[in-house]
């Protein structure tokens, strides 16, 4: 198969100040009705002298088809996963969302979140029903919050939990975390956040699953819990989790499981089993939501019957057939964001699991660990590509280009920079630090068919035969991009970095 | 779902595909490859309990569309809920563009691939800047609880201390989330936050008591600006300058739509802005269209400390062309795991693309015309309830919100009003007892005066 002829829009699209006309505007909005204006006179003299706005902010000034214009054209020089085969970006479950669930999502769109109980019950089935029916019987968990409105705040979650537990049971000094260095950064920054110290385990070096021993070296007295990604974010399996737990247990901590990634384990295992008292999982990766150009997003956060009272207010409850908040909860830890969540990403992710049964999330678990075997035994035989540990990977993999570089120079920065020449989006490189060194990590969702995988197999073996032929034609990529190479030298300098124009302007004009 | 049932969202359930997969890979089947990586002992093996699926699509839309028929909304009813999320008109233009499928379904894609995205995050980065009157914002963040909590600690970084001030006329949702970013399991980390009064007769911060508790060991003073209850904090830059007469930082949280007629916190000496953008063009989603922001001068030592995504211009080998990229990004969690700056996540990016194509769309002279008819509106409602008896609106100089007090309990006047289909003001009794039976009104462009008229004339009825 020889990857397509592509070439990403290019508009040349100057920044909106740049298209700004003096006088021009997008919008009217509504002035106040007469009656009003005589009863009140001007808005502006109801502002306290002090605090009156001098000058207006410098603001663009665009009529509205302008506007328009120019953000198409902006989301036209985006390649998000609608537009091709997105599965390169790993760790990230870019799988399909289906566009009906867009429109179900809008049915919320005007509803105000404090609204009183009995005009929210709707939105609040959907949440109860979705934790209670849907993720209760995925993870083995009891209770469940959508509150946090990121995986990563999850985590934070948890973290804030096991902190509150801790100090309930006149235990403060616990201030040790535990975690494996192929968890997802949030398994380390948001505890360290909280306070704690993070130990960082490392797999053993032969065969790179999570190293017991390790374990048992690292707990003891101080051990508040650990923060487990598993399966870890190069794709393997820690078969020993069952026995993680018990140790930590054991040494009186609690157990966080990161299920970011639970595509390929729905129905298979789970986190009760395993020994988990907290979990979270991604709900717009495994189960569905637009990713947004990162957020708004949702985490799934369960916790074990223990736990419960722990969980962060309001808690949706049922009682008598009717669906309420429950902010008396005085163990609780408080809030970690504003309201409910984002509830319209739960919305979606219901109606995912309605139309997936519980046949169509284990065919999709299935199928997107298949997938990872499928695509495995094709990239494994592209010449530059090497696997640093030889065990078997559920939902995806983390690969090296370390000998491509080796040999001709170009490393997964300009693998990436070329392969959007083929229309396929830049690789996820993977989280630092690089353990792995020239790392990818593709993540063959359920969502991608034989052919799509065949054909992104096809760009990375076409990318590997330039740099091995042609080096230069690589590391001068992109060829056929909406911008050609950035100056990457000023991001770290005070002087020349711009995060506004106005900076910009005040450096460089 | 038998075994031949090919599932629309899974193309691979096709089952010869799946055997030609299968047959690729040397495997008889997914059980087989699966007892290769996971214990028996940890394999689920029975099917999960679930309701039945909906497989069509035509089903699966009345069965959800169905449940949330049992809400009700604020187009069915008036609304005069504010407090953290409120209700603004979202123009056209905006749900066109978040809706655009290479934004609502990219994620991490790179510079190149995603140029357009990083050029609308910069642009709202820019913009935000311009209305707050700083020169450095980043990617937002989730809500304006956890923008206020990013600034705190940055201002504990920044100037090495340990205790903030906060006063009591700020948001509780806000503070609640605050105090889990402060607290820590290490004393050492903790940041201590101490309550200013506000005065009862104006609703703003008491100047006396935040003096009292200014000293050397105060990293920040935190305010908002309108407060939670609705008040222009008028003496700002006297707050500012008296959190810099002991060397801390004055960290402002602001309503961003009121910034086309309110000065710019940068104006009364903010050094770290913060905030919520939903008004500006995202919708309420019961809740679900938060989205927090920072910002800051531009000066090293605050851009060190920042936990976001920063995105810089730069150019390219190409003349007068520009390209994006992280600025600093060391310092983010992506890199630095437990050494980062608190940390980074998915967080809000598409409602910061709506709120970019809103402050582009209303410029600056919308954003000037849209405050004027906020302050009208709200300050009519304010007048008209004030002159019903059993009905007092305690405070005057406020933008949108305001507290009104009964004589009747909320909880019976919020009962009522629903049977005339409003929805009252949030009920401030038990959060604010000092100010007696109150609720906090919110009133914007979307009340016309009928809407108002209705109010009226309900609570004429209901508190008689």
């Amino acid at each position: 198969m020889n990857p397509r002829e592509y070439h990403a829009p290019r508009w040349s699209e100057p920044i909106i100040h740049e298209l700004s006309t003096s006088g021009e505007r997008g919008f009217i909005p509504p002035t106040s009705e007469k009656k009003i204006k005589e009863k009140i006179g001007s808005g502006a003299s109801l502002i306290p002298e002090g605090m009156r706005r001098k000058t207006k902010p410098d603001l663009p000034e665009l009529s509205q088809a302008q506007v328009l214009r120019h953000y198409l054209r902006l989301s036209q020089m985006t390649l998000g996963m609608e537009m091709e085969i997105d599965l390169g970006v790993g760790t990230c479950t870019m799988k399909y969302s289906p566009k009906i669930n867009e429109e179900l999502a809008g049915l919320i769109k005007d509803v105000h979140p404090l609204q009183p109980e009995e005009t929210l019950q709707g939105i609040l089935e959907i949440a109860y029903e979705f934790g209670n029916k849907y993720l209760r019987e995925i993870s083995g968990m009891d209770a469940f919050t959508f509150q946090p409105p990121g995986g990563s705040v999850g985590c934070y979650n948890n973290a804030l939990i096991m902190r509150k537990y801790h100090a309930d049971r006149g235990e403060p000094h616990r201030d040790e975390i535990i975690t494996t260095i192929f968890s997802h950064p949030c398994d380390a920054a948001t505890p360290a956040t909280a306070g704690y110290k993070v130990i960082t385990l490392y797999p053993d070096p032969e065969t790179g699953l999570p190293d017991t021993e390790a374990l048992k070296e690292a707990v003891g007295p101080k051990t508040a819990g650990c923060f487990i990604t598993n399966p870890e974010d190069i794709g393997i399996f820690n078969r020993n989790i069952d026995e993680w737990t018990g140790i930590i247990h054991d040494a009186g901590g609690l157990c966080s499981y990161d299920q970011a990634n639970a595509n390929a384990i729905m129905g298979v295992t789970r986190a009760r089993e395993a020994g988990f008292d907290m979990l979270f999982f991604n709900l717009h990766k495994t189960f569905s939501s637009p990713h947004g150009s990162s957020g708004p997003g949702s985490a799934g956060v369960g916790v074990v019957k223990e736990l419960e009272e722990y969980l962060p207010v309001p808690v949706i409850v049922k009682k008598d057939g009717a669906y309420m908040l429950d902010y008396d909860r005085p163990k609780s830890i408080g809030k970690v964001r504003d309201f409910m969540g984002n509830l319209q990403v739960v919305l979606r992710c219901y109606a995912w699991c309605m139309a997936m049964g519980a046949k169509g999330l284990r065919e999709a678990a299935e199928v997107s660990m298949i997938n990872n075997q499928y695509l495995m035994e094709k990239v494994k035989k592209i010449k530059g590509v090497t696997l640093t540990y030889p065990s078997r990977r559920l939902d995806q993999a983390r690969w090296s280009l370390e000998q491509m570089k080796q040999d001709t120079g170009v490393g997964i920065g300009d693998v990436n920079k070329r392969v959007i020449d083929y229309g396929v989006q830049s690789f996820f490189t993977s989280h630092h630090p690089w353990l792995i060194p020239e790392p990818f990590t593709p993540e063959p969702a359920e969502t991608y068919s034989k052919a799509d995988i065949d054909y992104w197999c096809s760009v990375l073996e076409k990318v590997s035969e330039e740099a091995y032929s042609d080096p230069e034609l690589v590391k001068s990529a992109p060829h056929n991009s909406s911008i050609h190479k950035i100056d990457w030298d000023g991001f770290n300098d005070p002087d020349r970095w711009a995060m506004s124009w106005r900076a910009y302007r005040r450096k460089h004009k | 779902m038998g075994k031949d049932f090919v599932h629309p969202y899974i193309p691979n359930s096709v089952p010869k595909i799946k055997q030609e997969m299968l047959d690729f890979i040397g495997a008889k089947d997914a059980d087989e490859l699966y007892t290769e990586m996971i214990p028996e002992r940890l394999l689920l093996k029975r099917e999960m309990q679930l309701p039945e699926p909906l497989l069509s699509e035509q089903e699966l839309k009345r069965h959800v569309a169905g449940i949330l028929s049992k809400n009700k909304t604020t187009e069915e009813y008036i609304s005069f809920l504010g407090g953290g999320c409120w209700q603004h008109y979202v123009p056209k233009v905006c749900e066109v563009i978040q809706s655009r499928s290479e934004f609502l379904t990219a994620y991490a894609g790179g510079a190149y691939s995603d140029h357009g995205r990083f050029q609308a995050n910069f642009e709202f980065q820019s913009l935000i800047c311009e209305l707050l009157g700083m020169e450095v914002s980043g990617l937002p963040t989730y809500d304006w609880g956890a923008a206020a909590g990013n600034s705190v600690r940055m201002a504990s970084r920044i100037t090495g201390r340990n205790e903030i001030l906060v006063p009591r006329n700020a948001s509780l949702a806000r503070l609640s989330i605050l105090k889990n970013f402060c607290g820590s399991v290490d004393p050492k980390g903790e940041i201590k936050i101490t309550l200013v009064d506000y005065e009862p007769e104006t609703g703003r911060v008491d100047l006396n008591d935040l003096e009292s508790k200014l000293c050397e060991n105060i990293a920040g003073v935190y305010f908002e600006n309108p407060n939670y209850l609705g008040v222009i904090e008028s003496e700002g830059a006297k707050i500012s300058e008296l959190a810099h007469s002991v060397g801390a930082e004055s960290i402002v949280g602001v309503d961003p739509i009121s910034l086309g007629v309110l000065a710019s916190p940068a104006e009364y000496g903010a050094d770290i802005a913060c905030g919520e953008a939903q008004p500006l063009g995202v919708s309420m989603y019961a809740g679900g269209g938060s989205c927090g922001f920072i910002a800051s001068r531009d000066e090293e030592r605050y851009v060190a400390e920042y936990p976001l995504r920063l995105l810089s211009l730069a150019p390219t080998n190409v003349e007068g062309e520009f390209g994006f990229g992280q600025a600093l990004y060391s310092r983010t969690s992506y890199m630095a795991r437990e050494k980062a700056k608190d940390w980074v996540g998915t967080t809000t990016v598409l409602w910061g693309i709506t709120a970019t194509v809103y402050m582009s769309l209303l410029g600056p002279q919308g954003m000037k015309e849209l405050g004027e008819t906020v302050l009208e509106k709200s300050h009519y409602t304010a007048a008209a309830l004030n002159e019903l008896s059993g009905v007092e609106v305690p405070y005057s100089g406020f933008f949108k919100e305001f507290p009104v007090r009964f004589t009747r309990p909320v909880k019976e006047v919020n009962e009522k009003l629903l049977g005339h289909k409003i929805f009252g003001g949030n009920d401030l009794s038990k959060d604010f007892p000092e100010l007696g039976k109150s609720a906090l009104y919110c009133v914007t462009e979307m009340h016309s005066l009928d809407m108002i008229e209705k109010l009226e004339t309900a609570l004429r009825e209901v508190v008689a």
